[in-house]
């Protein structure tokens, strides 16, 4: 493998580790359901997007490289889902979200 | 048309997946490919949104894009999760969807959810509750770039 | 560096668990419990890399789509008190 692969795969599964850990951080420190939400999608796509690209650039072109693609794409397609459900019903379940101003007309 | 390009896409899972090629491992694979479209057939969710061949090119023009805003918002939320004084300021804002179809519509609200920093919270018609975590998050979705991608994505379906 | 991968993973699951434990509602831990196994999937692959072993990429997938399921059934029983819950029949 040449270097300029390796050196790009080592930068950008560090950078993945970094979001991953980011958003686990804000999972702890923000102060509300709907703004630990904001955190956890940031290791749901940039934290695991960034690590499955290192990956793939370890791997090289093969089955495992396209086994992480479909990893990657049902991240990116489930991630939304659960996030929005999850909204939802915290809504449906009368969990008032912090606001920073009241909004201008409730309807 | 469609039956056939299930057929294929399941099958070239199978492949992927398995990554055994012998005569046995094929012929079973092609076996449940076939059970696997024809169940679908006949649960009758074969249609434009059960599997989208004509949304596939729009798809791929769209999702480079897609993933330079993820970076570019993830950037922002660790920047907010970082500072030690944690300036969030949280906003529900209603934002009207541009597209005209329910495929556009679950495409920009699942945009809206996928980028860091805004969440759509309930969607009625075209109507989206978003939440954001900053003020600023919020104000640049209606009519704004990501709309207007989504409908161009959407345009190019037909 | 996969070892410093493992680790920053291990560090994030450590506090997505004390989310889950510490979390007020029980949407937190809902959201804790599907970030930890996001974080599990993520550690997975990393783990198969490590190894040498990219087989375990394939327990990755079945966990990623189970993991959606898993979190899906538990918001419905928690909205609706009932997985077998069906809209056209409550409606008034």
């Amino acid at each position: 493998m040449s270097l300029a692969v390796e050196i790009a795969s080592w930068a950008l599964i560090l950078a993945g580790s970094f979001f991953t850990l980011v958003g686990a951080l804000g999972l702890v420190r923000m102060p509300d359901i709907f703004t630990r939400m904001h955190a956890a999608s940031v290791t749901d796509t940039a934290g695991a997007g960034l690590l499955i690209f290192g990956m793939m650039l370890q791997a090289g072109f093969g089955l495992t490289t396209l086994k992480l693609l479909i990893l990657l794409g049902l991240f990116l397609f489930t991630g939304p889902v659960v996030t929005h459900a999850l909204a939802q019903t915290c809504l449906h379940e009368k969990i008032e979200p912090l606001l920073a101003e009241e909004p201008a007309a409730a309807d | 048309m469609r039956q056939i390009s299930l057929l294929i896409v399941l099958f070239l899972f199978w492949l992927a997946l398995s990554g055994h090629y012998t005569p046995l491992l094929l012929s079973i694979g092609a076996i449940s490919a076939a059970l696997a479209a024809f169940a679908a057939l006949r649960m009758r969710i074969l249609d434009p949104e059960g599997h989208p061949i004509e949304w596939i090119a729009g798809f791929f023009l769209y999702l480079p894009w897609l993933v330079l805003e993820i970076g570019k918002s993830a950037w922002v939320v660790t920047k907010i999760i970082l500072n030690p004084r944690l300036p969030i300021s949280p906003t529900l804002r209603v934002v009207k969807a541009g597209q005209r179809s329910a495929i556009g519509i679950a495409t920009f609200a699942n945009s809206i959810t996928l980028t860091p920093g805004t969440i759509t919270v309930a969607v009625n018609g075209n109507e989206l509750t978003v939440h954001a975590l900053v003020r600023e998050g919020a104000a640049g979705l209606e009519g704004g770039e990501m709309d207007r991608r989504v409908r161009a994505f959407e345009g190019r379906a037909g | 560096m996969f070892i410093a991968a493992t680790a920053a993973i291990l560090m994030a699951l450590s506090l997505a668990i004390a989310r889950a434990i510490w979390g007020p509602t029980v949407f937190d831990r809902v959201l804790a419990g599907n970030s930890v196994g996001i974080l599990a999937i993520l550690l997975l692959a990393v783990v198969g890399f490590l190894t040498g072993r990219p087989a375990f990429l394939d327990i990755a997938l079945t966990y990623a789509l189970l993991n959606l399921i898993g979190t899906l059934a538990v918001l419905k029983f928690f909205r609706h008190g009932d997985l077998a819950y069906d809209v056209e029949e409550r409606k008034p």
